[in-house]
């Protein structure tokens, strides 16, 4: 038996077997757009051919977070705004996992948005899907950094002066090499865009539109929605940069006119992801590191045979 | 203090090679056959400002700065802003000869470079130099570099001065030169090496030096280390391959040491964009099954509190170090200090559930890495290993057998897919990762990726599965069974007893301390039992769990006990009254906290001064002595 077994096994995969035996019905409120994602997921994962456990779903904190409890995977549910950094190093320990990172607006936009930026620059082999509802939920309503500007709260009780925050863009310009935008009330397209990203080879970023009924009545329900790529409306190379910034722009813009614009936006096949790039300047190992350490066979280095030399 | 020691200093600015020089003529003093321990003082500045190292010898162990300094190799700074004695920092030209003469001991050297000082600048120089029976020898160093090579190599001019005054061989430093420099710049270093050795030779009467080399011999191949390279090859030794970090003074030297070395070894190290990022990369590297660390100083540290947390509550194995350097906020970059003791013990929220390791000595730095990670593996618990920029940056040598010992790459209680298809299941296959019963409070885990193995870890209470779970009777017995651990861990170190103990079991006092003041203070109290003083030291290095039972029986054997320690705030001699739980009335604490470490003179009179005279403080030192309760 090797050690990590579970990880390319030939099989198949049920979507119930991502469906955890303790909390098999989620506490999210009806009518939320968490579902969505929940759902994509589980039909994406059989899909791409990955089982629970050479999975690892890394979340941050808010409802986003409670993704953990529903989807029966090997599970990081870390802290506010950090699941990037943990499920980013979970990947350079075992490029083997299938590693996907998950969290809300306000986690990956506000406080991690530093991680955000940097893991997108870095082009990380890896998926990170953003439950963007505009509002902050579980702390019962609040301005986020996508809330629209103007926006009314307990914390911004004469509207916010803010410009919202731009997410598409943010991570074209700071990297990212598959940028999408799906919507919760989009359940194909979104199936289809979780699929592209967990295949894709290198940092795929997608923008969830989850409706939030509770915190954000206000808001519209994501719908009609309109697939950009489909659309007769929009004509865009989504591999050149400069088509897929304007048309990010669009969107962005858009949205906050009562207009729902998803899709793909961009997509670089041809970047190496972070880790290969490491690997070809000598600074990863090829065989991942974390199978080392469960090799009997492996003859671990000692200082005192490799460094010592020098200080004598 | 022995007689037959050289102090040597050298100074100049940040840039000069003053570093790198040091270090060359540590080594050819310790290849000698010579023990040798080193002290820097730098700015926090690229270029320029008042620098220096001092370089101790003799044929005894020494462990500790010495007192003052008997050999000063002034080099000009050669990016020295401003000469003018109303400007700010005053006339920086000729700092690295003005600045170093206070410390500067009776019948002393001094070697200045009169290219680029000019002695006349500074006020009652002359009549000091009388006074103090200094033996003054100006040469022109940079303009013998200038002739025959570069004027940066006056660094080396001055070396070969410093030989043919002391009358040490030029052998081991040509030898040094030749290991060290590329070709190109070799010839000329020896031919300036030389001229320098030949033309003080000729022109002074050397064959009775006024502060001659000490001779000695050394049974075994040492090696000059500093304790940064120490922490480092014990992480090494211990199967880390995984470091994250961000840059920041003066962890960044365990940083560098790991990147550089890592590649080699097939490990990876990632420079990342904060501190929080450093410690999360290095929970998450753990996680997924590979030994890792991270590590900063203060104010990046603060920024791993959250991280911290997670791991503690994740029960995810990790190692941090913390190298300390004088605060608050951005403090003294450059400058030594204690007081991120409380920071590192008890920052994030909750109950602490952490290994605080602080050794003592560049020795004790290596034995405890690797301490802080088996702990940290094997008991699935954050370990901090808690030095400051003293311990990292002074180099002194080891014996190279001290490192001859196996790796221990294990991971800890870790389950082969085998082995855990024994271990407890829900019903829906959840691998039961944190089982409220178990030995020493230590639930054996799974990596992902491994069959019948997948559970959640998450920052939130949680059941044995990892799925949140908020029940008063599982929140008992989890935060029960990861403090259990501690337990376990307290007895686990017992086994082994990591204190340092210097002077006579039945001492009349006793001077306990912690981390990188260890071996001044050990240094003092050879010096106070020699003056009649009966006195005994502890060096703790266990900052949690703390050793109650040791330090408890050491309190009580003596009559009073001075705390000694680099703080304002006296934070170490509150953690030993926090863990006793009484005894205030007789701890007292000498402190420190100008930004320079402690010379054991400042202890020898800091101790006579308080305990023997018991009037408080000693004079002429910058110490302060904190009377024990009560009084």
């Amino acid at each position: 038996m090797s050690t990590f077994s579970a990880i390319g096994e030939e099989r198949e995969i049920d979507r119930d077997e991502y469906t955890p035996g303790v909390e098999p019905q989620p506490t999210w409120c009806p009518g939320c757009g968490d579902f969505s994602v929940l759902k994509a997921l589980k039909q994406a994962l059989p899909e791409v051919g990955r089982s629970p456990e050479e999975t690892l779903l890394c979340t941050g904190i808010g409802c986003s977070g409670k993704l953990n409890s529903y989807l029966d995977t090997y599970g990081f549910h870390t802290i506010h705004g950090r699941s990037l950094p943990v499920a980013r190093a979970a990947k350079l320990a075992n490029p083997d996992l299938e590693v996907i990172a998950a969290g809300g607006d306000g986690d990956g936009y506000g406080i991690g948005g530093n991680h955000f930026l940097h893991t997108a620059r870095e082009n990380h082999d890896m998926t990170y899907i953003v439950f963007n509802n505009e509002i902050f939920g579980l702390t019962k309503g609040q301005t986020s950094p996508t809330s629209p500007k103007g926006h009314k709260s307990k914390t911004q009780p004469h509207g916010s002066a803010k410009e919202p925050l731009k997410p598409l863009s943010l991570s074209l310009n700071a990297g990212a090499s598959y940028v999408a935008r799906t919507a919760a009330v989009n359940p194909n397209q979104a199936k289809e865009i979780i699929i592209e990203a967990i295949e894709h080879d290198g940092f795929a970023h997608v923008d969830f539109l989850t409706q939030c009924p509770t915190w954000n009545k206000d808001a519209r329900q994501y719908v009609p929605y309109i697939d950009v790529n489909e659309s007769d409306d929009y004509d865009f190379d989504k591999t050149d940069r400069v088509e897929a910034a304007e048309m990010m722009r669009q969107t962005e813009e858009s949205l906050y006119e009562g207009e729902v614009l998803t899709g793909r936006y961009y997509v670089d096949e041809d970047r190496p992801s972070y880790g290969s790039e490491k690997q070809t300047i000598g600074e990863m190992p090829e065989e991942p590191l974390a199978e080392r350490y469960w090799d009997d066979d492996y003859e671990w280095e000692r200082s005192h045979d490799e460094f010592l030399d020098k200080h004598a | 203090m022995t007689d037959d020691e050289l102090i040597w200093r050298i100074s100049g600015g940040s840039g000069d090679g003053i570093a790198s020089t040091s270090q060359n003529f540590a080594k050819a003093l310790m290849r000698s056959g010579l023990n040798v321990f080193t002290h820097r003082h730098y700015p926090s500045r690229i270029r320029g400002g008042h620098t220096y190292t001092e370089v101790r010898a003799s044929s005894d162990p020494v462990n500790s700065r010495g007192d003052g300094y008997n050999f000063l190799l002034a080099l000009g700074d050669s990016f020295a802003r401003n000469p003018q004695e109303e400007a700010v920092y005053g006339n920086e030209e000729i700092k690295p000869l003005s600045e170093n003469l206070d410390e500067l001991r009776e019948g002393g050297v001094i070697v200045y470079d009169e290219g680029l000082l000019d002695a006349s600048e500074i006020p009652d120089f002359e009549e000091r130099a009388e006074e103090n029976d200094w033996h003054v020898y100006p040469l022109d160093l940079r303009g013998l570099a200038r002739d025959m090579g570069r004027e940066v190599m006056r660094n080396t001019a001055g070396v070969g001065a410093t030989c043919a005054l002391t009358g040490m061989d030029l052998n081991h430093v040509e030898d040094l030169m030749r290991d060290a420099m590329p070709e190109k710049i070799l010839e000329p270093n020896i031919e300036i090496l030389e001229t320098a050795y030949d033309q003080v030779s000729e022109e002074y009467d050397v064959d009775a030096p006024d502060v001659s080399v000490p001779t000695g011999e050394h049974d075994e191949t040492q090696l000059l280390m500093s304790g940064s390279d120490a922490i480092s090859y014990g992480a090494i030794d211990e199967g880390c391959r995984f470091i994250a970090g961000y840059p920041m003074t003066p962890w960044t030297e365990v940083f560098t040491i790991m990147t550089q070395n890592l590649p080699s070894l097939g490990g990876i190290s990632e420079q990342v964009e904060d501190e929080i990022a450093a410690a999360a990369l290095a929970v998450g590297a753990s996680h997924a099954g590979v030994k890792a660390m991270s590590g900063s100083s203060g104010g990046g540290f603060a920024l791993m509190s959250e991280p911290l947390g997670l791991a503690e509550m994740t029960e995810t194995p990790v190692v941090l170090v913390e190298a300390m350097r004088a605060g608050p906020s951005t403090g003294m970059p450059t400058k030594p200090e204690q007081s991120d003791l409380e920071h590192v013990l008890y920052t994030s929220q909750g109950d602490s559930q952490r290994v605080v390791l602080a050794p003592g000595t560049v020795e004790e730095a290596y034995e405890q890495s690797r301490i802080a990670f088996r702990l940290a593996y094997e008991y699935q618990i954050p370990s901090i290993l808690l030095y400051d920029q003293k311990l990292g940056g002074e180099m002194t040598n080891v014996p190279k057998s001290h490192f001859d010992r196996e790796p221990n790459p294990t991971l800890g209680k870790t389950l082969t897919e085998d082995a855990l298809a024994d271990e407890p299941h829900s019903p829906d296959g959840k691998f039961h990762r944190f089982q409220h019963d178990v030995e020493d409070g230590v639930s054996p885990r799974s990596i992902p990726g491994q069959k019948g193995g997948r559970f959640l870890a998450t920052g939130n209470e949680h059941s044995p599965t990892g799925h949140i779970e908020e029940s008063p009777d599982n929140r008992v017995a989890q935060i029960d069974r990861r403090t259990q651990k501690l337990e376990a861990i307290r007895a686990d170190l017992d086994q082994e007893d990591t204190g340092s103990y210097v002077g006579p079991d039945d001492a009349q006092y006793g001077i306990l301390t912690f981390g990188s003041q260890q071996g001044t203070v050990e240094e003092a109290v050879g010096r106070l039992n020699d003056a009649g003083i009966s006195v005994k030291s502890y060096g703790v290095s266990d900052m949690l769990p703390f050793p109650t039972e040791q330090v408890e029986a050491f309190v009580e054997s003596v009559d009073e006990v001075l705390v000694v320690e680099m703080t304002a705030s006296g934070q170490f001699r509150g953690l030993v009254q926090k863990n006793l739980g009484r005894y205030g009335e007789k701890l007292s604490s000498l402190l420190k906290y100008n930004g320079n470490p402690f010379e054991p003179a400042e202890i020898v009179d800091g101790f006579e001064a308080a305990i023997i005279e018991g009037d408080g403080d000693a004079s002429g030192h910058q110490t302060t002595f904190v009377p024990a309760a009560g009084d």
